[in-house]
């Protein structure tokens, strides 16, 4: 016996008894496999809350994906931006049901397969998405906005006979100080200006209660304190859930890298992954300088 | 009753049926919200900021006030107009003696009575255009749908006393027909002739929806489609060996549940009934409409993709008042057969579902009385110009559906009620 294998044989027992001294008898692992797929939970046992593999969407010859593959863990916040035609919004479209890819596989958690379902089925599982351009109920109310978005049964019966409870009152209150528009709560959402739209359509987000938000240029037409607060906010909500934010402001972008630079920043270029890393790295990439920042 | 007490802050709130009550609770945060059923709610989360300070407080009281007078208002016209329906009417048209400057001639009554089933098709094209955003240009088929079960019931209840003495309606003795086709089967009772009435459009219309709506079609594409539909259906019952009466139609109905439908009391009845109809459908829509149903309803009208993806299935919301809109104006269809005596396809020809939606612009559209205005406004004009100046009619109508787009976007109700804001102002 070589002395290499005795000492080998010493550390893989002593692994066994540390094993052994652990909780259960699986030796505090988790089991991996003979779990139950309970339907319509996002299952992050893997880490992963969304799975995006060689996802291809063309529009007549046109690839605006082209084997497109990410994934992001579940509690990420992760940045993505590229050029315009970059295909940032089309891999949105992909992810919420809007778009039918030609090929390609995407998950939300390890068993919910994403293109075997409607938009409002994507939207009931916890995928939030906000619009470019600031979409909202413009002849309502900005409470009714919120009402509107609350996570509750989304059926024709229950919405005649809908009544709001005092819990949910509290929370489109708390919504309303969040998205500080509480002192325009009874009024038309029309007339809200852009920035302020841009908040209320974060906030029918958050009434949804989603384990994913994609974000799509959330900071657009906002003033530069808007911005921060923005920031602020969707720092606030990281851990808690899944953000996948697409900017070009890359202010913004620094402002959302700032707590931890290795957080991890995707660059698109014509419907693929053209690099991903911390901030600093992907701005140091070569590839990157050419084709998107244009130094 | 508002009341203000501790640090100022005064906390609104409104409890049940119309009562509305402010409160106060001193330091917690105060939201002022509405339930969108003209109740104002408040919520409190009790940690330390007051969000709403006193002025907002009073404002959103007196937006409260405003909603709860709005409803009052509503409930003592409902009121009002059942009262003039069921016992005004009655009184002026058979117990005032026909000389007298107070009576109501049958003419009138007539009248009144057909505009109020245009104005049930008015309020159901509101619900589907102004509050859904879906314009139907095939109205009209549903309507006539309803027209055409009732006018069944009606024909067999002709019995022998047609023309040609005959157990069989007259077109169909003409026709060398000698027995019922297998779709008048149950057209011989009641029941099922007000089933029918409630199912042939409803069905249709389901049908229809169904595969409109789950294309995605939208928009103009769907006014097309609709219009295409309401034309076919009427070369279909144009045709004699569909078993409608071909070009004619069915008329000279004679009883109705076996009394003579050409009697006062009977058209007085019926009247009543329409009248009634139309309340109870106009209080049903502002039922639908206050609820959140109403409020996704609006939501699809104005971002149906935010609306499918908050997770609410827009096919669904969609079908339902599609559906509903339908048999409102298939109802409407079966009162207005047997209080004019006539029914043929010229109700489904694209023309006549066209002005059910001018009605419903020239009133306002996504307030519901103003369709009902709007009927009764156009089809007024309409019965005094086609005597004064008949063949200026339609001239006029299109004069009126441009001025009211140009100039009128909310209608005749949109007016009014720019003015009356004009005066509380001045």
């Amino acid at each position: 016996m070589t002395p290499e294998l005795m000492e080998a044989g010493s550390l893989r027992r002593e692994a066994m008894e540390a094993r052994k001294a652990g909780p259960g008898s699986s030796g505090g692992r988790e089991a991996s496999y003979g779990r139950v797929v309970h339907e319509g939970v996002v299952d992050v046992e893997h880490g992963a809350i969304l799975y995006l593999d060689d996802i291809t969407v063309s529009f007549d010859g046109f690839k605006a994906l082209n084997a497109l593959s990410l994934s992001i863990s579940a509690g990420e916040l992760r940045c993505i931006i590229g050029p315009n035609g970059a295909g940032k919004t089309t891999m949105m479209d992909v992810i919420t049901g809007k778009t039918r890819p030609d090929a390609g596989k995407a998950f939300f958690g390890s068993t919910i397969d994403l293109l075997r379902m409607r938009e409002n089925q994507i939207a009931s599982i916890g995928i939030g998405r906000k619009f470019q351009k600031p979409t909202v109920f413009e002849q309502l109310s900005v409470f009714e906005n919120l009402e509107l978005a609350l996570k509750d049964d989304r059926g024709v019966k229950s919405s005649m006979f809908f009544r709001l409870n005092g819990e949910q009152l509290d929370r489109i209150g708390a919504m309303l100080q969040l998205i500080h528009l509480k002192g325009s709560a009874q009024r038309t959402a029309g007339l809200l200006s852009h920035g302020q739209k841009q908040w209320l359509e974060i906030g029918m987000l958050l009434m949804q209660d989603p384990k994913l938000l994609l974000l799509d240029e959330p900071v657009a037409g906002m003033t530069d304190e808007e911005t921060e607060r923005t920031a602020e906010l969707f720092l606030s909500l990281e851990g808690n859930h899944s953000l996948v934010v697409v900017e070009h402001d890359m202010k913004f972008i620094h402002e959302l890298t700032r707590d931890n630079s290795a957080k991890k920043v995707t660059v698109l270029h014509e419907g693929r992954v053209l690099a991903e890393g911390s901030l600093a790295d992907v701005q140091g990439n070569d590839k990157v300088v050419e084709v998107y920042l244009g130094r | 009753m508002v009341a203000s007490e501790g640090e100022g802050e005064a906390v609104v709130a409104s409890d049940g049926e119309g009562e509305a009550v402010v409160a106060s609770d001193g330091e917690g945060e105060a939201v002022v919200a509405s339930d969108g059923d003209g109740e104002a709610v408040v919520a409190s989360d009790g940690d330390g900021e007051a969000v709403v300070g006193g002025e907002e407080v009073l404002a959103s009281a007196e937006y409260s006030l405003s909603r709860l007078r709005e409803r009052v208002g509503v409930r003592a016209g409902a009121l009002l107009a059942v009262l003039a329906i069921c016992i005004l009417a009655p009184l002026l048209n058979l117990s005032v003696p026909q000389g007298s400057v107070f009576h109501m001639s049958d003419y009138t009554v007539a009248l009144i009575a057909k505009i109020m089933c245009y104005a049930i098709c008015a309020l159901a094209m509101d619900l589907i255009w102004g509050y859904t955003g879906i314009l139907s240009l095939g109205h009209g088929v549903f309507f006539a749908l309803g027209g055409y079960a009732m006018g069944m019931y009606l024909m067999r209840q002709i019995g022998r006393d047609g023309n040609y003495r005959s157990d069989l309606p007259d077109f169909m003795v003409f026709l060398d027909w000698k027995k019922l086709p297998w779709h008048w089967a149950v057209s011989d009772s009641f029941v099922a002739t007000l089933l029918l009435i409630v199912l042939v459009p409803g069905l249709l219309a389901f049908v229809f929806g169904y595969f409109a709506f789950r294309s995605r079609i939208k928009g103009v594409y769907f006014s097309i489609i609709t219009q295409a539909m309401t034309f076919a259906t009427m070369l279909l019952f144009f045709r004699n060996e569909t078993g409608f009466g071909g070009n004619n139609g069915f008329t000279d109905f004679k009883r109705i549940l076996g009394i003579a439908i050409a009697k006062p009391s009977t058209r007085m009845t019926l009247f009543v009934i329409t009248g009634l109809t139309l309340i109870g459908f106009f209080l049903f829509a502002r039922w639908l409409v206050a609820s959140k149903f109403g409020r996704v309803l609006q939501a699809i009208r104005d971002a149906e993709s935010r609306v499918m993806f908050t997770g609410y299935d827009p096919l669904r919301y969609k079908l339902t008042i599609w559906v509903i809109s339908a048999v409102m104006c298939g109802l409407a269809g079966a009162l207005y057969v047997p209080q004019v005596g006539i029914i043929n396809p010229s109700e489904m020809s694209p023309a006549a579902s066209i002005e059910i939606a001018i009605w419903t612009a020239v009133g306002g559209r996504a307030s519901l009385i103003g369709p009902i205005v709007g009927a009764f406004f156009v089809n007024g004009a309409k019965s005094w110009f086609t005597q004064a100046f008949p063949e200026f009619w339609l001239y006029f109508l299109g004069a009126l559906f441009i001025a009211v787009t140009l100039f009128l976007p909310q209608g005749i109700i949109g007016l009014l009620r720019r003015s009356t804001k004009k005066e509380e102002r001045a």
